[in-house]
């Protein structure tokens, strides 16, 4: 049995509608990542499992019982907001004891469940100070030692890194998993870092308007986006705009601006169709200089940008029928390979290739995430 | 800030970062005039501003704590600085219209400050910095409160229109891609004070410390022995297993520290015996363009492996027995910290 059970729930402020007739299972012990953009329903979403808002119409169930008018104490749910909400005037320890203290535990053991947790998120050393003290990094793992010291299997988390240094963050998402999973809690992880929702979760939730665009492990969300947005707002997405020329058994030509015709495997294509054509930014090969030009899928063009990553060096290319692509290849051999202006060739191979229709109210707005 | 020394050249785009609390808002809040220096001279051009007020120094600026006209719509907000110089706005009509498509703020010109989303208030106020005629931006974490994705996409943008319109940017930020994908320079901070100041190549693929090291980019780090040089190469031991880079390092009590980032690091099956490191694969973290490995080595070390997707390596899986390589043109070698590895790397 699913351990949290969303059914055809829905939750209206006034008249925005933040999550439209949402279903989601989540499993006992499973780390969810719920991602989207900025209003798309993410922290409702939370915020209904943990009871703080009540959903308009649906039910929840934790555990098989259905909780719409059970309150967040009795949920067995630790919520840690966006902004910790650490108390200013009490100790780290006291901080962390102050749940299990309200929970009738006595002194003894309460102080002793916080210790331990503290312990855990390496804060023990810094029982006695107060939050203003304490650095970012530190505040937020005082604000999860709280929520575990709760004793609660469900950790809800808004946002977890969202107030620390991007160096930091990537430090402590690994820390954050390693300890959801030692304790075996079943973990909701809100964030807008694509990246962040990739190394962390075993599935990853993308919302958007208050609907779920798709839902799977993170390297089929990754590698089969179902959508143009969720290839755009997971991972670097190159988006070429075409018509169907021809369909046959094994796949369909498509036709580029200004004649470039491009092979893909799609077979489910009419033809006349007005569609675009994903190819992930790591997929798409550079090639020095002109050879084999019979090749299909091989198009001119020339270097319009370089900009360095670090681990990884992305390369602009505008095609020589107008179109742009960027390409991203590991800086171990991509550093200074190609020069602003060098003539190359791009191969995009039809099998890293993937079909969308066109979008109804245009390419550029289904791209716009906000 | 301490005894802080820095030239930023004309239409440069210097990107300064650092931890939480390490003097960076204080330094451009300086350049812009809203704190004073207690010591030192800060000259714009060449003239010496420190007596300057803010509104005379000529600069366009976006502060965290953003103060947009909460009166003004946020066609007025942009256009205000053309205004205020007594352009005509027509004049600068096709600008303004590139700006609000670039930070896609078309649809909302109408709106008041307090009718946007934090986002959508942060791109006004960058707009307006771009319009206002400046030739000096000073920008600090102009895409801050924006969605990851979206900050990933304006950045180019905004470095473009800076380069453009042929302004000096200087542009402060706590995301370190962020800065190596647009600064010529980048300056590190930490502790009111400079760690270096270089392009992001020399940054990444040779910092000077091991602070930057670890700050920029993920690195391995490995505390290790110097034992000798050979040809043109210096020769480490690290664990009983001899290592080597080209970093010209001889430490007076032998200690050094080796540092590797995780996509050099070559992995395989088998390999030279004298030359490898056997380990067995512990974790598989998929991340998108990429897939990182952690490896516990036979001299038990932890190494994190990072292999594009198109590469061969993604066919490794947990529990799988490997030789790693650690190539010596990629191997850097510095002398072990006074205060400990630990806290020489230490970000908080």
């Amino acid at each position: 049995m699913p351990l949290i059970e969303l059914v055809n729930v829905t939750k209206r402020y006034g008249n925005v509608t933040a999550i439209k007739n949402l279903s989601l299972k989540m499993n006992d012990g499973e780390y969810i990542c719920v991602l989207g953009p900025t209003g798309s329903g993410k922290t409702t979403l939370l915020k209904l499992i943990a009871g703080i808002v009540k959903p308009d119409s649906g039910e929840i169930y934790i555990d098989g019982r259905l909780v719409n008018d059970v309150p967040p104490q009795e949920r067995n749910v630790a919520y840690v907001p966006q902004y910790y909400a650490l108390f200013p005037h009490m100790s780290v320890i006291d901080n962390v004891a102050f749940g299990p203290l309200s929970r009738g535990f006595s002194r003894e053991e309460a102080y002793k469940v916080s210790m331990q947790m503290l312990e855990m998120t390496k804060l023990a050393w810094r029982a006695n100070s107060f939050p203003h003290e304490l650095s970012g990094g530190m505040q937020q793992r005082l604000a999860l030692a709280r929520g575990l010291a709760s004793g609660a299997k469900i950790l809800l988390l808004d946002e977890p890194l969202g107030a620390l240094d991007a160096r930091l963050r990537v430090e402590l998402r690994y820390k954050l998993r390693g300890i959801a999973k030692k304790n075996k809690l079943t973990t909701i992880h809100v964030t807008h870092d694509q990246e962040e929702a990739m190394v962390v979760a075993d599935r990853i939730v993308v919302l958007r308007n208050g609907e779920i665009q798709q839902e799977g492990p993170p390297s089929q969300v990754y590698n089969e986006p179902k959508s143009i947005f969720v290839a755009h707002f997971v991972g670097g997405a190159n988006f070429l705009e075409g018509f169907v020329a021809e369909v046959d058994q094994y796949g369909s030509w498509i036709q580029l601006r200004n004649g470039f015709l491009l092979r893909v495997n799609d077979v489910n294509r009419v033809v006349g169709e007005r569609i675009v054509v994903m190819v992930r930014e790591e997929k798409v090969e550079v090639i020095k200089g002109a050879r084999r030009r019979e090749e299909i899928n091989l198009f001119p063009g020339a270097v319009s940008e370089v900009s360095f990553l670090g681990d990884f060096v992305s390369y602009s290319i505008t095609l020589d029928n107008g179109d742009k692509v960027s390409s991203r290849m590991p800086s171990v051999f991509g550093l200074k390979r190609f020069g602003i202006g060098e003539r190359v060739y791009v191969r995009l191979k039809p099998e890293n290739l993937r079909v969308y229709p066109y979008p109804p109210q245009g390419l550029y707005k289904e791209l716009e995430v906000i | 800030m301490k005894n802080i020394n820095l030239q930023v050249e004309d239409r440069e785009y210097l990107c300064i970062i650092g931890p939480s609390g390490c003097g960076k808002t204080t330094l451009i809040k300086c350049i812009a005039g809203i704190i004073e220096p207690d010591e030192g001279e800060i000259y714009i051009g060449d003239k010496l501003v420190n007596n300057l007020p803010i509104e005379d120094r000529e600069i366009g600026y976006v502060f965290q704590e953003i103060a947009l006209f909460p009166h003004m719509n946020v066609y007025n907000n942009i256009c205000y600085g053309p205004f205020v110089k007594g352009w005509s706005i027509s004049k600068a009509e096709n600008l303004i219209k590139e700006i609000l498509n670039m930070m896609r703020l078309y649809d909302r010109v109408r709106d008041k400050p307090d009718a946007l989303s934090g986002g959508a208030r942060q791109k006004t106020a960058v707009a307006r910095a771009l319009i206002s005629g400046s030739k000096l931006l000073l920008l600090d974490e102009p895409l801050g409160s924006l969605d990851a994705k979206v900050r990933r996409v304006l950045r180019y943008e905004l470095k473009r229109l800076v380069k453009d319109l042929g302004l000096t940017a200087i542009h402060v930020t706590h995301d370190q891609e962020e800065a190596m994908s647009i600064a010529d320079r980048i300056v590190v901070m930490r502790a009111g004070e400079i760690v270096e100041v270089g392009t992001p190549i020399e940054l990444y693929m040779c910092p000077k410390s091991l602070f930057t090291a670890n700050f920029v980019g993920e690195a391995n780090f490995f505390i290790g022995d110097f034992v000798g040089e050979e040809d043109d190469y210096v020769k480490i031991d690290v664990g009983g297993k001899a290592l080597y880079s080209k970093c010209k390092v001889n430490p007076e009590d032998g200690k050094v520290v080796a540092v590797i980032r995780p996509e050099f690091v070559v992995m395989k099956r088998t390999g030279p015996p004298r030359e490898v490191w056997r380990g067995v694969i512990e974790g598989r973290v998929f991340l998108g363009g990429s897939v990182r490995f952690e490896v516990r080595t036979e001299n038990d070390i932890m190494i994190a492996v990072k292999k594009p997707l198109l590469s061969e390596a993604l066919r490794f899986e947990v529990g799988d027995h490997v030789a790693l390589i650690l190539p010596r043109e990629f191997l850097l070698v510095y002398p072990y910290p006074k205060e400990g590895l630990e806290k020489a790397i230490s970000i908080e």
